[in-house]
C-alpha cells in the first residue's frame, strides 16, 4: 500500500538541507516523502497545493509541514499566495489540486473535524463591531460548542491575558487597531486550538503594538501552541518562527530554519563609511575577525562605503569600531544592516519583492 | 496507509493533544442558529436606529394613505381604512425582509463569515440565524404597526383567530422573502449594492398590487399583472381574514407561495453561500 502522492518537485531539489529541517525530528531524510500525516510529531502537512482564481494561479504546488509545538513562518510579498494557503488549510477554500492534513485529518473531506482543532486569525480582523469584546468571545465559545460555564471562563481569562479586561464591556466599534487584533487572536484561542493560524498578525500595526503582538505570540508559542504565521517581514519570521517557508508566485522557493536562511542570504552586514578612498581597501583586512568566512565585501567607491557580511550582530558595532581604531582607519559611520525581505528575494529569485504577483 | 489519509479514525494514536468529537445533531443546529440570531438581535437592540427607521416609515405610510389619499380613493364595499391598513401591513413586513440581504452583505464584506466558517458550527446556521433574527425584528415592527392601525380606526372584524392566521401569514410571507434577500445579499459585491438590489423591485411589487387600490381601477394590462402578483394574493387573503370575510383559495395560494419561495430560495441561498465562501 503506497498511496503517497508522487514527491513534489521541491523535495527532489538539491536544497535537501532545508527540506530536512522541516521534517519531523529524528526522521531521516528519504528519497520519497513520508506518508502524509504520519507520526504524532507532525501537526500540519500540505502536499502540492494548487489553487486557481480564473486566470490567476494563486498556488502552484505548495508543500509544507509543521512539526508539533513549533512555529512555521510563511514569508512572501503581496500576492504570493500566503492567504490562499491559509484559507485552504483552514477549510475556507477548496484546493484545485493537492491535499492537506491537520492532525492527520484531511481538510477537504472532514472540514468540521478540522475546524474543531484550529484557530484562525485572518488577515483582516474578523470581529463583530456591534458587540462588546466579551460578547464576541462568548459568541465564538458557544459556536465552538463549549459548555456555557467554560466559554465564559475562557472569555474572561483571555480578556485578562490580552489586556482587554477594561474594554471588555465596550462595543468593539470603539477599539483601536491593536485592540481589535488582540481580540481577534483571543477569539481564535477560545476553543484551545491544537493549531493556530495567524495571517499577517502585525500588518498595519504601529511599531509599539507590533512589539506587543510579538511578545504575545511568543507567550503562546512558549506554551507549545503549534502555529502557522504568515508575514511580509523577515525580521518577524526570524524572531518568531522555528522554520521558514518563503513563497513567491504561489511556489515555495526556499525553506529552512531562520539560521539556515540567513546563511544562504548572507545574514547581517556592517556598512563602514570611511573618510578617504585609499582606506576603503584596508577595511576588509582590518575586520577579518568579524567577517563571515568566505563572504565577499561590497565596496561602494562613490559613497566611500564598504559593506561586509558579519557572523553575528551582537556587539558587532563596538568590535568593528575597536578594530578600525587599531588599524588606524578613520570611520565616519558604522551601521548594521539587516537583510530585508527584498534582499531575500533578490538573493533567491533575482527580482525584488515588489515585482511579485504580476508576471504570469 | 489509505485508511489513515482518508478517514478521521487513523490507526496511529490520535495526533491532536486533545481528542475533540465534533458535536452534531439537530439540537446543535438549533443552538447554532439561535446563537447567530442573538448576535444580530443584541446588535439591533444596541443600535436602534434601524428599528426606529423601520417603524417611522410604515407610520408615515398609514398617515399618508389613510388621511391624504384616503378621501380620494374609493374602494368597493366599505371603509378605506379597513382596506388599506392590511395592505400597509403586508408592505411593511415585506420591506422588513430587505434587512436580511443588507446584513449578510455586511457580514461578508467584513470577513466575519470567514471567522464563522472556521468554527465547528453548522454553516447553515449563519443564514438561518440571520433570517430568524430578521423575523423577530419583523414581529416587533408588526406589533407597532398593529397599534398604529388601531389608532387610526382599524378593527379586527374577523375575530381573534382569523386575525392570528392573517398575522402569521404576513410574517411567513416576509420570512420567505428574507431568503430572496439572502440570495441577493450573497450575490452582490457591496453593502450599498445589497441595499438597492433589495429595495428596487419591491416598489413595483407592492404598488402594482391590491395593497393600496382595487386592481379593477388599473388599466387592463396592469390589472393582469397585479392580479397574478403573489403580493396581491397574500394581501387579499390577509385583508379578508382581518375583515371577517372568507379568503377562499387565496389563503391556500398564499401559503403555497410562502412555502415555495422559502424552499426554493433557501436552497439557492445555501448553494450560493457555499460557493461564495469556498471559492
Ligand atoms: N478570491 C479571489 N479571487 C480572485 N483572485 C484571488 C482571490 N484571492 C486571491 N486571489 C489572487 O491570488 C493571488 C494570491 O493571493 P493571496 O491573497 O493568497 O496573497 P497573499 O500572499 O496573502 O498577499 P497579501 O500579502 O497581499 O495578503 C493574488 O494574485 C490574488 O490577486
Ligand atoms: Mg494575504
Amino acid at each position: 500500500m503506497n498511496p503517497t502522492p508522487s514527491p513534489p518537485p521541491a523535495v527532489t531539489e538539491p536544497a535537501t538541507e532545508g527540506r530536512h529541517a522541516l521534517r519531523a525530528a529524528g526522521e531521516p531524510a528519504r528519497s520519497s516523502p513520508a506518508p502524509p500525516a504520519s507520526g504524532p510529531d507532525v501537526a500540519v502537512v500540505a502536499e502540492g497545493l494548487v489553487k486557481r482564481f480564473g486566470a490567476t494561479e494563486a498556488l502552484r504546488g505548495v508543500d509544507l509541514e509543521i512539526r508539533r509545538g513549533t512555529v512555521l513562518g510563511v514569508l512572501g510579498p503581496n500576492g504570493a499566495g500566503k492567504t490562499t494557503a491559509v484559507r485552504i488549510l483552514t477549510t475556507l477554500l477548496r484546493a484545485d489540486g493537492g491535499r492537506a492534513w491537520i492532525d492527520g485529518i484531511d481538510v477537504a473531506t472532514h472540514p468540521r473535524a478540522v475546524r474543531a482543532r484550529i484557530g484562525l486569525t485572518g488577515q483582516y480582523a474578523a470581529v463583530d463591531e456591534r458587540l462588546t469584546g466579551f460578547e464576541n468571545l462568548r459568541l465564538v465559545g458557544r459556536l465552538f460548542h463549549l459548555p456555557n460555564g467554560e466559554s465564559k471562563e475562557r472569555a474572561r481569562a483571555l480578556l485578562d491575558r490580552f489586556d482587554l479586561a477594561d474594554a471588555a464591556g465596550r462595543p468593539v466599534k470603539g477599539y483601536s487597531g491593536g485592540m481589535r487584533r488582540r481580540l481577534d487572536i483571543a477569539m481564535s484561542l477560545i476553543g484551545r486550538p491544537s493549531i493556530l493560524f495567524l495571517d499577517e498578525p502585525t500588518t498595519g500595526l504601529d511599531p509599539r503594538s507590533r512589539l506587543d503582538m510579538w511578545s504575545l505570540i511568543e507567550g503562546l508559542v512558549a506554551e507549545g501552541t503549534t502555529t502557522l504565521l504568515t508575514t511580509q517581514y523577515l525580521e518577524e519570521a526570524e524572531r518568531l518562527a522555528d522554520d521558514i517557508v518563503v513563497i513567491d508566485h504561489g511556489r515555495v522557493i526556499e525553506h529552512g530554519t531562520p539560521a539556515e536562511l540567513k546563511r544562504r542570504i548572507g545574514g547581517e552586514r556592517v556598512a563602514v563609511t570611511v573618510g578617504r578612498p585609499p582606506e576603503l581597501a584596508l577595511v576588509p583586512g582590518a575586520l577579518g575577525s568579524v567577517l563571515t568566512p568566505g563572504a565577499e565585501p561590497v565596496v561602494d567607491e562613490e559613497a566611500l562605503t564598504v559593506e561586509i557580511p558579519v557572523a553575528g550582530s551582537d556587539g558587532v558595532v563596538p568590535a568593528v569600531v575597536r578594530l578600525l581604531d587599531a588599524a588606524g582607519i578613520e570611520a565616519h559611520d558604522v551601521a548594521v544592516r539587516r537583510p530585508t525581505l527584498d534582499d531575500v528575494f533578490l538573493e533567491l529569485t533575482g527580482h525584488a519583492a515588489e515585482d511579485g504577483g504580476d508576471d504570469r | 496507509m489509505t485508511a489513515a489519509t482518508t478517514s478521521v479514525t487513523t490507526t496511529a494514536p490520535p495526533p491532536g493533544p486533545i481528542s475533540r468529537p465534533v458535536a452534531s445533531g439537530p439540537a446543535w443546529l438549533a443552538r447554532d442558529c439561535w446563537t447567530e440570531a442573538t448576535r444580530h438581535l443584541i446588535a439591533t437592540v444596541r443600535n436602534p436606529d434601524l428599528l426606529v427607521f423601520a417603524t417611522i416609515q410604515p407610520i408615515m405610510f398609514v398617515v399618508l394613505f389613510v388621511y391624504v389619499f384616503g378621501g380620494a380613493i374609493v374602494v368597493p364595499g366599505g371603509s378605506y381604512v379597513q382596506f388599506v391598513v392590511p395592505g400597509i401591513f403586508a408592505q411593511t413586513v415585506l420591506f422588513g425582509s430587505a434587512f436580511t440581504g443588507i446584513g449578510i452583505a455586511e457580514d461578508m464584506s467584513k470577513g466575519f463569515i470567514d471567522r464563522l466558517r472556521s468554527l465547528p458550527m453548522y454553516p447553515s446556521a449563519v443564514l438561518i440565524g440571520r433570517t430568524l433574527s430578521d423575523l423577530v425584528r419583523n414581529i416587533f415592527t408588526f406589533l407597532i404597526m398593529l397599534a398604529v392601525g388601531f389608532a387610526v380606526g382599524f378593527r379586527l372584524e374577523g375575530g381573534v383567530v382569523d386575525a392570528a392566521v392573517a398575522s402569521l401569514l404576513l410574517l411567513g410571507f416576509a420570512y420567505a422573502f428574507s431568503w430572496v434577500q439572502a440570495l441577493l445579499g450573497l450575490s452582490v459585491k457591496s453593502v450599498e449594492a445589497a441595499n438597492s438590489a433589495g429595495f428596487v423591485w419591491m416598489f413595483p411589487m407592492t404598488f402594482v398590487s391590491s395593497a393600496f387600490v382595487a386592481t379593477g381601477s388599473m388599466p387592463g394590462w396592469l390589472q393582469a399583472v397585479a392580479d397574478v402578483n403573489p403580493f396581491t394574493i397574500v394581501t387579499n387573503a390577509v385583508r379578508a381574514l382581518y375583515n371577517g370575510q372568507d379568503p377562499g383559495a387565496d389563503l391556500w395560494y398564499s401559503i403555497a407561495w410562502a412555502a415555495g419561495i422559502t424552499v426554493v430560495f433557501a436552497a439557492l441561498a445555501a448553494r450560493r453561500f457555499a460557493s461564495r465562501s469556498r471559492g
